[in-house]
């Protein structure tokens, strides 16, 4: 009775003793190295795997990394701390990046412009803009469907009043939603900028005033207003650049149309009254 | 002959004809506009670069948008007369293009350079050289140039030629008119067609509900003996050209694949009819009959528009509307385009505007998918749309692409046979932008 229990115990425990052996062995041998550097910078990664870097997940972006094929400045979500991070284990330097993020620059909500059809199609923004560029009179807006707040990883994108609006704390400038646009009127933005072009209607300005209240006219004042050469009309829409822009917010006072956004209650005690 | 009926093995609906409204009716001249409205961009490729400026005087027949590109066919005024502007305007298949403006004069003076040729002696060069500056392109609805279609690479054998009559696409009958009306043009496009491509064998499918077209070509054709009709049982998308292919020659177009990788070159009837017209008479392509049609207006008739006529001008030829429009769709319903305004120019592409009265237009309800799988039966593709649906709402366009997506037709079958009312040729379609933007992109 009981070597009936015991033959089998024997010499099934025996063979797996004898296999465990033989893959502990296999393992120490056939062992493939993986660079200590890859499993590093994984750890100060922000590990959420959009995929922002162009490469397949952060695992992916570290293997780069490590490898040297990827700059260490390549994960934008995880910006200039994490920049340092990979900086110090890869023994680089890393450059300081301003943190930027991004902004739908249109203004023209339900209120402000019109529509030219009802749009009865899926809930997709580039659905929509197949059908005669979209709902919306004007060619160039957000449309408010949604294309981008559903890409977004990070759930920093909410739609308020039919427009697309960017949540700057919950931005991580992984540019997901750059890409998915339609119109491209999503850009990435410096987050130190006050002052930022709502429109980016190339139409003329006769036409704009027809379907949006808030769009650009192209009549040129805020070039004239600016003392510091930072905004220029190009296409029939003003264009700030970012790099000469010292948030005066003198155009954004000026702008007939008030398509031009600015902070004001931050706005710096030296600009105050500039304009008068 | 028209004993046998021909139709491809699997899928396809089978939708109200609605086509009595016009097919009994001839062809006639529309009256054209003072002001015509030419964009530069009627095809499928890059758009025109314009050859003329405001305040020049134009005649008709002229070039007026020089091709930019392979892929691509020049642009004609339809009259004579002087340009007035150049601008952005709505055109029927979405986005704004640059459109020329030119005041008619109406004394349609032709252009110096339009010289007939006698078609029994052109070589293949000059049909070809005419294809492309008389601005030919597939007049079916797709706007491909024909010349890009006439010029295969040499490694490519063509041995036979289509033209397609089926017009499988309700309410249409323009197409129909044109071969019960012009045959002799219909076979002659043919035979051009078929000695530029240096092919012996030649068909022309037409669909059963048009025996008086079949008639019609049959005695054209007289005794020339390597042109077949095939009649072809009616069904949609009997038209569709990688059916159309298998039904006349049981070769299958492979995925991803043209027609001409199985040897076959496919063109429309109107395209075929407008490559003999163009070469006799050598007029651009400058007007093509376009059906006006169903309830929602007064007087449906067949007519032939010169390109730039609106269609708010074409609504008065016709008697005006005949109640408040639900939709008004260029092209047909199962594959056409519904449209915002009424100031919208006819072009190449335009083969017919259907009105919809209010009634007919409904807005279902979309419900959940029930898996009863009529979309796959329908598909004439034999794709899978309500997985390739699925995937595309939930935004996972790389799962539609290894469902080949790529490949759908956009006929339509499978949103109108689904019980669910669920919008599959509309993600599906979605699907298919996305991945050829991504594409593009990547390049």
């Amino acid at each position: 009775m009981l070597i009936d229990i015991l033959m089998p115990v024997l010499s099934l425990g025996g063979m797996s003793l004898l296999f465990g052996a033989g893959l502990a062995f296999a393992s120490q041998k056939f062992a493939i190295g993986t660079d200590p550097k890859e499993e590093q910078i994984r750890q100060v990664l922000p590990g959420v795997n959009c995929g922002a870097c162009g490469y397949p997940g952060c695992d992916g972006f570290a293997a780069a990394v490590a490898a040297g094929q990827a700059p260490i400045t390549g994960c934008t979500v995880g910006g200039s701390s994490v920049a340092q991070d990979i900086g110090l284990i890869m023994g680089l330097e890393a450059e300081e990046t301003q943190r930027k993020v991004a902004k739908v620059l249109c203004a023209g909500d339900c209120d402000k412009a019109t529509n030219k059809y009802h749009y009865d199609g899926i809930e997709d923004c580039v659905a929509a803009s197949m059908l005669a560029d979209g709902p919306k009179e004007c060619s160039f807006g957000c449309l408010g469907l949604g294309t981008c707040v559903r890409a977004c990883p990070f759930d920093a994108i909410y739609i308020d009043k039919g427009i697309a609006v960017v949540d700057e704390e919950k931005c991580t400038g992984c540019e997901i939603c750059v890409a998915v646009c339609p119109k491209n009127i999503i850009e990435m933005i410096p987050v130190s900028s006050q002052v930022q072009v709502m429109c980016k209607s190339e139409d003329k300005g006769r036409d704009v005033r027809k379907y949006c209240t808030v769009g650009c006219i192209a009549c040129k004042i805020c070039e004239r207003a600016c003392e510091y050469d930072a905004i220029k009309v190009e296409n029939n829409v003003a264009r700030i650049d970012y790099d000469k822009c010292v948030n005066c917010m003198v155009c954004a006072e000026k702008c007939p149309t008030k398509s031009i956004y600015a902070d004001f209650e931050n706005r710096r005690p030296e600009f105050v009254g500039m304009s008068n | 002959m028209g004993f046998e009926l021909f139709s491809f093995f699997k899928g396809g609906v089978h939708p109200p004809g609605n086509k009595h409204f016009t097919e009994d009716k001839p062809i006639e001249k529309a009256k054209v506009p003072a002001l015509v409205y030419i964009p530069l961009q009627q095809h499928i490729g890059a758009p025109c670069e314009p050859t003329v400026k405001p305040g020049d005087q134009v005649k008709m027949g002229q070039v007026i948008g020089q091709q930019k590109g392979h892929v691509c066919a020049p642009i004609h005024s339809s009259v004579s007369g002087k340009v007035k502007s150049i601008i952005p305007f709505a055109t029927a298949h979405g986005s704004k293009i640059q459109t020329i403006v030119i005041e008619n004069d109406g004394l349609d003076t032709p252009a110096e350079s339009i010289i007939g040729r006698n078609v029994d002696e052109v070589s293949a060069q000059e049909i070809l050289d005419t294809v492309l500056n008389a601005g030919i392109v597939g007049l079916g609805n797709a706007t491909f140039p024909t010349h890009v279609k006439l010029s295969p690479p040499a490694d490519k054998v063509i041995e036979a030629v289509i033209l397609n009559g089926a017009e499988c696409e309700p309410y249409l009958t323009a197409d129909h008119r044109l071969m019960v009306e012009e045959p002799d043009a219909v076979v002659g496009g043919l035979r051009l067609i078929m000695r530029v491509l240096d092919v012996e064998t030649g068909y022309i499918g037409i669909e059963d509900n048009k025996p008086d077209a079949i008639a019609a070509i049959e005695k054209a054709i007289g005794d020339y003996p390597n042109i077949t009709i095939k009649t072809l049982k009616t069904k949609y998308p009997q038209g569709c050209e990688r059916n159309l292919i298998e039904t006349i020659t049981g070769r299958q177009v492979p995925s991803g694949g043209l027609p001409m990788d199985v040897g076959i070159i496919v063109n429309n009837v109107t395209t075929a009819a407008q490559i003999y017209k163009s070469v006799s008479t050598g007029m651009p392509l400058i007007e093509r009959t376009v059906t006006i049609t169903g309830r929602g207006i007064n007087n449906p008739r067949n007519l032939l528009v010169r390109f730039g006529t609106l269609v708010s001008d074409v609504i008065e030829e016709c008697g005006g509307l005949s109640c408040e429009p639900g939709k008004i769709i260029i092209g047909g319903p199962m594959m056409g385009v519904a449209q915002h305004t009424m100031d919208i120019p006819i072009t190449k592409g335009v083969s017919g505007i259907v009105f919809m009265p209010r009634d007919e237009v409904k807005e279902e309800e979309i419900l959940p998918c029930i898996r009863c799988a009529k979309c796959i039966q329908v598909c004439p593709i034999r794709l899978m749309p309500l997985s390739i649906s699925a995937h595309s709402l939930r935004g996972e366009y790389d799962t539609c692409e290894t469902l080949h997506a790529l490949d759908c037709v956009e006929c339509g079958a499978c949103s109108y046979i689904c019980p669910s009312k669920r919008p599959l040729q509309e993600s599906i379609k979605l699907a298919k932008q996305v991945i050829i933007d991504r594409r593009r992109n990547e390049n």
